[in-house]
C-alpha cells in the first residue's frame, strides 16, 4: 500500500512549549487511524504539526513523495483537509457556499468554480447526506447536520487525507455514530485515509483500524485496538481503574470505568484480576 | 442609489429647481454638489468595505473601521496640527500621518510572535482610542476658544470638499483599496468561519491578515483626513446588505459599496438642508440615524 505521509523523528508544538517529543509514524493508503491519550498528551499538535498548520521544530515530514516544508499551503490543502474541533460560525452562510470554500485550495484567486467545481461539491453533498440541506443558512443546522456539512467541505476539497480533531465532542451518541459510520463508509467505498484524534476510548475501539496511544508528546503504544486498549496501557496512562471487556456485537475492546478508585497503588488493586 | 445620486444634486441650501440647476449662472453650485456626491461616494464606500473586513476577520460582526485607533490618531494629529497653527490646509495630512502611526501602534501592541491576535487587536485598538482621546481632550481644554469649534466641526466629520486635487488621490486611494479587497473576497468568506478552517484550505492567513489590515487602515486615514470621522457606516451598511444577500463576500462587497453610496448621499443632503443655511456635520446624521437601525438591527438578531 502507498505510504501518503511518512513523520520521521518530529518535535515541535508552541513557541515556549515543545508538545510533541521524537514521534516517528507512517499514515498508509485506505488508514482509519485514531490518535488518544491523556488530556495535554500532544494529540492536537500532531495533527496540526501534520497538516502544516505548525512546522516541526526537528525531524522532517513527507506528504505523498514531498519534504512538508517544500510545499505551499495550497498544495498541502488539496491533499489533507482538516476538521477542527468546534466550529462556529457567526455569519449565515449557505450550505452550498460553506461547501464550495472547500474548492478555494484548487482555484486561483479570483477564479470563479466552475461546472467541475459544482458536481464536485454536489457529490460531496450527496457523499454526506445533506444534499437536501444546499440552501439552508449553516447556523440553522442541528449540530449533527453542520458536522456532517463541514464534513462535506472537506470532501470537496478532494483530498488524500482527512484529518479530524475530535469531530464528536459536542454532538450526542446518535450523531456521534453517526458521524463515524459516515467516516466508515467514506473510508471503505471512497478509500479516504483517515486520521482522527478521539477522546472517546470506545468509539477509537470501534472505528478505527489502527491505534495511536499518545503520552507526553511519545508515542506510548501503537496498534490494533485489540493491541492498544488493554487495561495495562489504560491505567497507567489515565490513572484511572477500568475494566476493558469485549464489546458483545463487535467484539472490539470496551472500556468501562471503575468509580471512587482514583489512583491506582500497586498491589492494592480493588479490581481482582478476576474481575476483569 | 442613482436616485439618491439625483437627490442628492437637486437638494442643498439654495432652493433651485431642476432647469435652474443646470442653467449656466449656477454651474458652480452644481459642480460643488457633484463633488460632495463623489466625496459622499467614496466615503461610504470605502467605510462598508473596512467594516466588512474588520469584521470578517475578527468574526466580530461589531467590529467598524475606527477599531484600529485611526479616528483617535487622525483627530490627535488635526489637533496638534491646529494647536501648533498650521496652516488649515494641511490639516488632511496632519491627520493622515496620526491616522496611521496610530494604526501602527495597535498593530504593534498587538503582534505577538509574529501574530496578530483577533482579541489583543480589539483591546489594543480600545486602549490607543482612549489615550488618544484624552489628549486630544487636553490640548483641546488648553487651547483657545476659536480653534475648538473647527475641530468639533471636523471630528464629527462633513463632506465638504476644498481641494479638488486632494479628493482625486483619496477617491484613488479607496478605489484601488477596495479592488484589492475584492481580490480577497474568497479568503475574506473562508476566514470568516474560521482562522483554523482557512489555514486548512491553504490560504496564508497571517499575510493575509496584514496586507487587509494594512489597507484598511490606509483607506480609514484616506477618508478621515477629508472627510473626517463618520461614523457608523462602516458599522451598519455591511449588517443590512448581509441581511440582503447574505454573507458571501464576493457580492457583500459591492452591495455595501451601492448601498453605503446611496445612505452617505442622502445623510449628507440632510446635513447641508436640515437647518439650511447653516450645515449638520454628516457624522451627527449617520449616528442619528444610524444608531436606530443598529438597535433594531440587533434585536432583531438576537431574537
Amino acid at each position: 500500500m502507498d505510504i501518503l505521509l511518512k513523520a520521521d523523528k518530529i518535535c515541535g508544538g508552541y513557541t515556549n512549549k515543545p508538545v510533541i517529543n521524537n514521534v516517528s509514524l507512517e499514515i498508509k493508503q485506505g488508514d482509519f487511524l485514531g490518535i488518544i491519550g491523556p488530556n495535554g498528551g500532544g494529540k492536537s499538535t500532531l495533527l496540526r504539526l501534520m497538516s502544516r498548520a505548525l512546522t516541526p521544530t526537528e525531524g522532517r515530514i513527507v506528504l505523498s513523495g514531498k519534504d512538508l516544508r517544500k510545499i505551499s499551503p495550497k498544495e498541502v490543502a488539496q491533499k489533507i483537509a482538516f476538521i477542527p474541533q468546534l466550529t462556529l460560525i457567526n455569519f449565515s452562510f449557505t450550505v452550498w457556499e460553506i461547501v464550495l470554500m472547500g474548492r478555494i485550495p484548487h482555484l486561483s484567486r479570483m477564479q470563479p468554480e466552475g461546472k467541475k467545481d459544482f458536481s464536485i461539491a454536489e457529490r460531496a453533498l450527496s457523499l454526506t447526506d445533506t444534499l437536501h440541506l444546499r440552501n439552508r443558512k449553516i447556523d440553522e443546522l442541528s449540530a449533527g447536520e453542520r458536522q456532517r456539512v463541514i464534513i462535506a467541505k472537506a470532501l470537496a476539497q478532494e483530498p488524500l487525507l482527512l484529518f479530524l480533531d475530535e469531530p464528536t465532542s459536542h454532538l450526542d451518541i446518535a450523531h456521534q455514530v453517526q458521524t463515524l459510520d459516515l467516516l466508515t463508509d467514506l473510508n471503505q467505498k471512497n478509500n479516504l485515509s483517515i486520521v482522527i484524534v478521539l477522546h472517546d476510548l470506545n468509539l477509537a475501539s470501534e472505528y478505527c483500524k489502527k491505534i495511536i496511544l499518545l503520552d507526553n508528546g511519545k508515542i506510548f503504544k501503537e496498534g490494533t485496538p485489540d493491541y492498544v486498549l488493554t487495561y495495562q496501557n489504560i491505567e497507567s496512562l489515565y490513572r484511572t481503574v477500568v475494566v476493558v471487556k469485549d464489546n458483545p456485537v463487535t467484539s472490539k475492546p470496551h472500556i468501562l470505568l471503575i468509580p471512587g478508585n482514583k489512583k491506582l497503588e500497586h498491589g492494592e488493586n480493588s479490581v481482582t484480576p478476576q474481575n476483569r | 442609489m442613482i436616485l439618491a445620486v439625483i437627490f442628492g444634486i437637486l437638494k442643498g441650501s439654495v432652493d433651485l429647481n431642476f432647469s435652474e440647476l443646470f442653467s449656466k449662472e449656477n454651474r458652480q453650485i452644481l459642480n460643488l454638489r457633484l463633488v460632495r456626491v463623489i466625496l459622499a461616494i467614496i466615503a461610504g464606500s470605502g467605510l462598508s468595505v473596512c467594516g466588512i473586513v474588520l469584521q470578517a476577520i475578527l468574526r466580530n460582526p461589531l467590529a467598524e473601521p475606527y477599531l484600529l485607533g485611526t479616528s483617535s490618531g487622525a483627530g490627535l494629529g488635526a489637533v496638534i496640527a491646529l494647536t501648533v497653527g498650521i496652516a488649515v490646509t494641511y490639516i488632511p495630512f496632519a491627520a493622515f500621518i496620526g491616522a496611521i502611526l496610530s494604526t501602527l501602534l495597535v498593530y504593534y501592541i498587538s503582534r505577538h510572535r509574529g501574530k496578530i491576535g483577533v482579541q489583543s487587536l480589539i483591546l489594543s485598538g480600545i486602549i490607543v482610542s482612549i489615550a488618544f482621546s484624552a489628549i486630544i481632550l487636553f490640548l483641546l481644554s488648553t487651547s483657545e476658544r476659536e480653534t475648538l469649534h473647527g475641530i468639533s466641526w471636523w471630528l464629527w466629520g462633513n463632506l465638504e470638499v476644498f481641494d479638488f486635487k486632494l479628493l482625486l488621490i483619496v477617491g484613488a486611494v479607496v478605489a484601488l483599496g477596495i479592488f484589492t479587497v475584492y481580490m480577497f473576497s474568497q479568503d475574506l468568506n473562508a476566514i470568516s468561519i474560521g482562522e483554523e478552517e482557512a489555514i486548512h484550505l491553504g490560504i496564508n492567513v497571517e499575510l493575509m491578515k496584514k496586507i487587509l489590515l494594512f489597507l484598511v487602515s490606509l483607506i480609514t486615514a484616506a477618508i478621515i483626513s477629508v472627510c473626517g470621522v463618520i461614523g457608523f457606516v462602516g458599522l451598519i451598511i455591511p449588517h443590512m446588505a448581509r441581511l440582503i444577500i447574505g454573507p458571501n463576500h464576493r457580492l457583500l462587497i459591492p452591495v455595501s459599496c451601492i448601498l453605503s453610496s446611496a445612505f452617505m448621499i442622502l445623510c449628507d443632503s440632510f446635513a447641508r438642508t436640515l437647518f439650511s443655511p447653516s450645515e449638520i456635520p454628516i457624522g451627527v446624521i449617520t449616528a442619528i440615524v444610524g444608531a436606530p437601525i443598529f438597535i433594531i438591527l440587533l434585536k432583531k438578531s438576537e431574537a
